[in-house]
């Protein structure tokens, strides 16, 4: 324990010394970083208008409220597009990725030499892309509409279903795997009557999760073009119709609560 | 019962078969209801498959030479705002933090802290950063602005769950010793959550990048405005090399991240 002397008395402190020096120089370091990125930065950014943020943060806020609640009307079509786009991707991401996570846990993949880190590479390379950057390659791709937004959201989903499921798949308890087996079961049927009864609770959780995910990302997916309610969004921005931006605003916020104590609701029932 | 006819089945998910119909109906009804309102012009996506084609093909001869200025200048721009908004975001987040947590905090501050991070949460990256554009104008400024928020809420709320799951006997321990609210917290909670709140503060670090890559789209700086660019004008070699560089960036931090975590834990 790092004890120091002083006037002949016995001082406990946390750190010895150099490890307490050690530790500010650390924390320097951690500012000259963060002085040093901040003035790289900002070295393109007009101060005028950032001062003049507050005037402005007034004068939207003055045209924001109050919503046009007469633009409701239009609405519900692109919301109803919207939870289609979140629900049909996530039952397509689910299709791909139970495949992949089986082929990713190293419990039941055929081999662990090929095909597991081919089936890591998918999980990865899925989950560090965006689905609104999916969707703006689609769009390019595929053109406009639902079909890109429903394949945006499948893509971006399949890497986080698979994981979290391998996970799940790694972790189960072995002894029932090993008493279908000893019964003379198939490898088809050792998955279908020791594994999947295992896993079922966290697959039904993590689908529900992602599909509660899946609901906040369709929202701003319009606005490179994918469907829903987006669309509208980028096109009441384009105009500056606040009180329509306002309203869809009001409208993502309520949905995205709905979906988060639907998929609560459910992940309470089935865990 | 003779014992040939008897066979196992396994027991169904949904016990009450009612209520196991309905949904199995439910689910198909909506499928196809759904299904039927994608209107899906097949002329294009068949048009698109060449297009398509082009883009995969794009991978295999990445252009990271002829706009590499303006890369460049994205790259560094979502990098410096990564870094920036990150170190804020935590350090903001830890008053919040601590003001959210039930076994610190008294009731009132507690709600305050909690209503600000379920707002915060609730909101989406993307549309903060609308707003933040058109308040600060384009650029990454909005940019920082965005993730910092983003961050708080996100860091926040994590932190709070931690502090509210501390072991409570070195707290009553160093109370023991008649320590003040400040020693308290440095020698009591800090020492139990440090570790875990290193190792979100470099998982968040993870999700800044790659959010950053994304509210470009919206004028709020970084390399998504680059990629944005060069998908509209179809130049998929620059915007192959500018995903290819996400994506190693993006695996880099995460591998060297989830090492650093072990080594801290």
């Amino acid at each position: 324990m790092p004890v120091r002397e002083r006037d002949g008395q016995r001082l406990w402190q946390r750190r010895t010394t150099p490890a307490e020096l050690a530790t500010w120089a650390a924390w320097l370091a951690t500012v000259a970083l963060f002085v040093y990125a901040w003035q790289v930065m900002t070295e393109d950014t007009i101060w005028a208008f950032v001062w003049d943020a507050p005037h402005q943060i007034a004068d939207i806020g003055a045209r924001m409220v109050p919503p046009r609640w007469s633009y409701l009307e239009q609405l519900w079509a692109p919301l109803w597009d919207t939870i289609n786009i979140a629900t049909l991707g996530t039952v397509l991401a689910v299709l791909l990725a139970v495949p992949v996570a089986f082929l990713a846990a190293r419990n039941t993949t055929p081999s662990a030499l090929v095909v597991r880190p081919l089936a890591l590479f998918v999980i990865v390379a899925s989950r560090s892309i965006n689905s609104l950057i999916w969707a703006l390659l689609l769009v390019a791709v595929i053109g406009p509409g639902l079909l890109a937004g429903i394949i945006a959201i499948a893509l971006r989903s399949i890497g986080f279903i698979a994981k979290l499921l391998y996970e799940a798949i790694e972790e189960i308890d072995h002894t029932q795997v090993e008493a279908i087996t000893a019964t003379g079961a198939s490898r088809g049927q050792v998955i279908a009557y020791g594994i999947v009864p295992q896993i079922m609770p966290a697959f039904a959780g993590i689908t529900t999760f992602r599909w509660d995910i899946n609901i906040r990302e369709s929202t701003v997916l319009g606005l490179v073009g994918a469907g829903g309610i987006g669309l509208n969004l980028q096109a009441s921005l384009a105009v500056l119709a606040w009180p329509q931006v306002t309203l869809i605003f009001l409208v993502i916020l309520a949905t995205v609560i709905a979906s988060e104590w639907i998929s609560a609701k459910v992940r309470y029932a089935v865990i | 019962m003779p014992a040939a006819a008897r066979t196992w089945s396994p027991p169904p998910l949904i016990r009450n078969p009612w209520l196991r119909w309905a949904i199995y109906l439910g689910a198909l009804g909506y499928l196809a209801l759904a299904l039927s309102t994608v209107e899906v012009s097949w002329l294009r996506v068949y048009e698109g498959l060449e297009r398509g084609r082009v883009f995969i093909s794009a991978f295999s001869s990445p252009d990271f030479t002829s706009r590499a200025d303006e890369i460049r200048q994205g790259m560094i721009e979502s990098l410096t705002m990564t870094l920036t908004s990150t170190l804020a975001g935590i350090l903001l987040a830890i008053p919040v933090g601590i003001g959210a947590a039930r076994n610190l905090a008294p009731s009132p501050v507690y709600y305050v802290c909690r209503a600000f991070i379920a707002v915060s949460r609730s909101l989406q990256e993307i549309i903060i950063a609308i707003l933040f554009v058109a308040m600060v104008g384009f650029g990454p400024l909005a940019g920082f602005l965005t993730l910092t928020l983003a961050t708080i809420g996100f860091m926040a709320k994590l932190l709070a769950e931690d502090i509210e799951d501390v072991d409570p006997a070195p707290l009553e321990a160093i109370r023991a010793t008649g320590a003040g609210w400040w020693p308290w917290l440095n020698y009591a909670v800090q020492p139990q959550v440090m570790p875990r709140l290193i190792g979100l503060s470099l998982y968040r670090l993870d999700i800044n990048f790659r959010e950053s890559a994304v509210i470009g789209i919206v004028g709020a700086g970084g390399i998504g405005a680059t990629l944005n660019t060069a998908m509209d004008r179809y130049d998929f070699d620059d915007a192959a090399a500018i995903l290819l560089l996400i994506i190693a960036i993006v695996m880099v931090a995460e591998y060297s991240s989830s090492h650093v975590r072990r080594w801290v834990q």
